[in-house]
């Protein structure tokens, strides 16, 4: 098994990089998972409740929150894809490099249509 | 001194004694599937909450009520909260098999990923199942319109 010791990285560049950004935005969006599950079991108790704590994810903090959120779903998304595209495409292997940075080109699309429309939300433009 | 013997050229390479389906090949195949299932729940679902209308800031009680007294919304949500717990559970577990070398850590970490993993897909489920959009003696101002016929 590959250990710090021995050596995890495996020759760097886009395939390491995009490695890690996967597995970091993973563990970010399962543990928001688990706390967003929480706070929408909020409504079995009541709608004061559920509206008191929903409130917090209108507050300025959190809005700039949910666009790191969203950020982090984008890219676990689109690299997911690539991963899938690297496993099971027979030239996967051969273009993965070039498969990374059309994940990040979709992703700064993506998330440029979003954070305009996520800041007018916010700020009620 | 014994000679080595060379394999024929034309076998493949076998990074273990493992054939066909086993648990760990089903898990590659599973994050792979789900992973298709959740980029169209999830990019729907934050389409639906975040973007249209007034977005984040029109969430209350009433509009998780709208939606959950559709069918459609209930399946949806139920379909991403077992998705999403499998799939980042499990995810979860490969990262604490791959950074927790100790045994005893490794068996603790995974059994409280479990647990996590567990409660939470019941409770979930359960509230999903369970909602009532008009609960009796709520301030009416905060139930959604199909409360007050």
């Amino acid at each position: 098994m590959a250990s710090a010791q021995s050596g995890t990285l495996y020759r760097g560049r886009e395939g390491m990089w995009s490695w890690v950004a996967h597995r970091i935005s993973g563990m970010l969006i399962f543990l928001f998972l688990l706390v967003h599950v929480l706070d929408t079991a909020l409504v079995r108790v009541s709608p004061e409740a559920y509206n008191e704590v929903i409130g917090h994810y209108k507050l300025v903090v959190f809005g700039l929150g949910e666009i790191g959120l969203v950020g982090a779903i984008l890219f676990h998304a689109l690299n997911g894809l690539r991963i899938i595209l690297v496993d099971f495409w027979s030239q996967g292997t051969k273009r993965q490099r070039l498969l990374f940075w059309v994940v990040v080109a979709l992703w700064v699309v993506l998330m440029a249509g979003f954070v305009p429309r996520q800041l007018m939300h916010m700020f009620g433009a | 001194m014994t000679t080595s013997t060379i394999p024929d050229p034309s076998t493949r390479y076998r990074r273990t004694g493992m054939r066909g389906m086993n648990t760990e090949m089903l898990s590659w195949l599973f994050m792979r599937a789900s992973g298709v299932l959740l980029v169209f729940l999830v990019f729907g679902h934050l389409f639906v909450n975040l973007w249209l209308g007034e977005g984040v800031q029109r969430i209350d009680f009433a509009f998780v009520a709208g939606k959950w007294t559709s069918p459609f919304w209930q399946t949806w949500d139920l379909l991403m909260l077992w998705l999403g717990l499998i799939h980042g559970g499990n995810g979860v577990r490969t990262i604490i098999n791959d950074y927790a070398h100790r045994s005893t850590p490794r068996l603790v970490l995974k059994a409280l990923l479990y647990a996590a993993v567990l409660i939470t897909i019941v409770l979930g489920t359960l509230v999903i199942f369970t909602f009532d959009p008009c609960p009796v003696g709520a301030d009416p101002d905060l139930l959604p319109s199909i409360c007050q016929s």
